[in-house]
């Protein structure tokens, strides 16, 4: 099976793999760019973990045929550090508890990002509505919507 | 499982390509093509593509309003002007589905999916389709009834009157898991007062059989009367008729016929 040609931007850089027909977006990503930090979780559609931002917008990269990426810009959880420091949703959720197995948070700290770069100061209706795709089983979801609170300088009460 | 993945410039051409292919799908927002493929799916061969313009194009300004097929759930959210479907838009998925998947895909999808369809039935939606032969429009009920076998037809769009107030068009998605999960039950309702009475009532329920279906029965119930307690009751109790639930994780048959009443009744005297 002939392999395509597939050029995107992975946060921030130019890259260049082939792909075989019918790869998703998740596969090339951990398997031919080496970003482990989207997670393989149900490939449904339902659990989340896969969640990156593609050109600003949350998708499930599992459910994305890799090739409908080309010349967009793919984001993931590996883009967020800056150096040695930890981007403020991740400051966040290790200052509120909001990771325990830590298997969700890949796709709960993209699914924040989304919320938070379109909405700066979300109430805390809008924060449960932003992660209502992305499952937690060890957490019970509070910790994770406090440390997204905190990380919009909000107040877990608002 | 590496499948062949044919992108055309023109619906025509994508439209020959999936009639002429037994094994080709067309590729939506992928919330179900792709998800077959990751099952492993050895059906599905061929993905077909159209990067048509007219297929991410809306038509909101006038009476009728016309979605291409390929106009996501968030892009439905985004717009003014579809007020009236934005509870069934927001009703699907999390906010990640709602970015990826469209409107001619939700035609297509199984129960307990494919809520947005049980809005466009109540709103007797015509479906544009191109197959081999050309385009044509067939009412959606039509569509719906022979699904199994448009799967070699290219889904333009779907198009509808606007209600024509806030208070005729009503929808209700009962889920398990809020704000989101798979549909237990899902009803709309389209009832125009004319003079005070009902004419042209639609009901139209997801998940009360194998595709949406229309409970006719409560429509007959409603046509002609004025929306008061006694005909909301008897609307409720013909609900179930003609439909056949079935068992899943999300709740048995016997569930779904004892609670569809109750949401009709909840959803007709505005109490959901």
């Amino acid at each position: 099976m002939a392999k395509t040609a597939l050029q995107f931007r992975h946060n921030g850089r130019d890259v260049a793999i082939f792909v075989d027909g019918g790869t998703n977006l998740l596969v090339a990503l951990r398997e031919l760019i080496g970003d482990m930090t989207p997670k393989f979780g149900c490939g449904q559609g339902g659990c989340g973990t896969c969640s990156v931002l593609i050109d600003g917008e949350l998708h499930l990269s599992c459910l994305t045929l890799a090739e409908t990426v080309a010349g967009r810009s793919v984001e993931t959880l590996d883009g967020l550090k800056q150096g040695p420091n930890l981007h403020p949703l991740q400051r966040a959720f290790a200052d509120n508890f909001a990771a325990q197995c830590g298997y969700c948070t890949p796709g709960m700290l993209m699914a924040a990002k989304a919320l938070l770069d379109r909405n700066p100061q979300p109430s805390r209706a809008e924060v449960v509505e932003a992660i209502s795709g992305n499952i937690c089983r060890c957490t019970g979801y509070e910790p994770i919507i406090d440390a997204i609170l905190a990380a919009s300088g909000g107040r877990a009460s608002a | 499982m590496a499948v062949t993945v044919k992108t055309f410039a023109s619906t025509s051409e994508a439209a020959g390509a999936l009639s002429a292919d037994r094994g080709a799908r067309y590729l939506g927002g992928g919330t179900l093509v792709m998800r077959a493929l990751n099952e492993g799916d050895v059906s599905v061969s061929t993905v077909i593509r159209a990067s048509d313009q007219a297929l991410t194009r809306i038509d909101a300004s006038g009476p009728r309003v016309t979605l291409g097929a390929g106009i996501t759930f968030a892009k439905i959210l985004a717009e003014r002007d579809l007020g009236f479907l934005h509870a069934p838009a927001r009703s699907i998925g999390g906010p990640a589905v709602r970015n990826m998947g469209t409107v001619g895909g939700n035609l297509f999808a199984p129960s307990p999916y494919g809520d947005f369809t049980v809005a466009l039935l109540a709103l007797d939606a015509t479906v544009a389709v191109q197959g081999g032969f050309g385009t044509r429009d067939i009412a959606i009920e039509e569509f719906l009834q022979a699904r199994e076998r448009q799967a070699g037809t290219l889904v333009l769009s779907v198009s509808c009157a606007r209600p024509a107030s806030a208070d005729a068009f009503r929808y209700h998605k009962v889920a398990r898991i809020k704000p989101k999960g798979g549909s237990v039950i899902t009803l709309a309702a389209h009832l125009p007062i004319s003079g005070g009475r009902i004419a042209g009532a639609r009901i139209a329920l997801g998940s009360m059989a194998p595709t949406q279906i229309r409970a006719r029965a409560a429509e007959r119930v409603l046509e002609g009367r004025s929306l008061d307690a006694a005909t909301i009751a008897a609307a409720a109790s013909a609900v179930t008729e003609g439909t056949s639930p079935f068992d899943n994780a999300l709740g048995s048959a016997w569930y779904r016929r004892e609670i569809a009443g109750v949401h009709l009744r909840r959803l007709l005297s505005g109490q959901e």
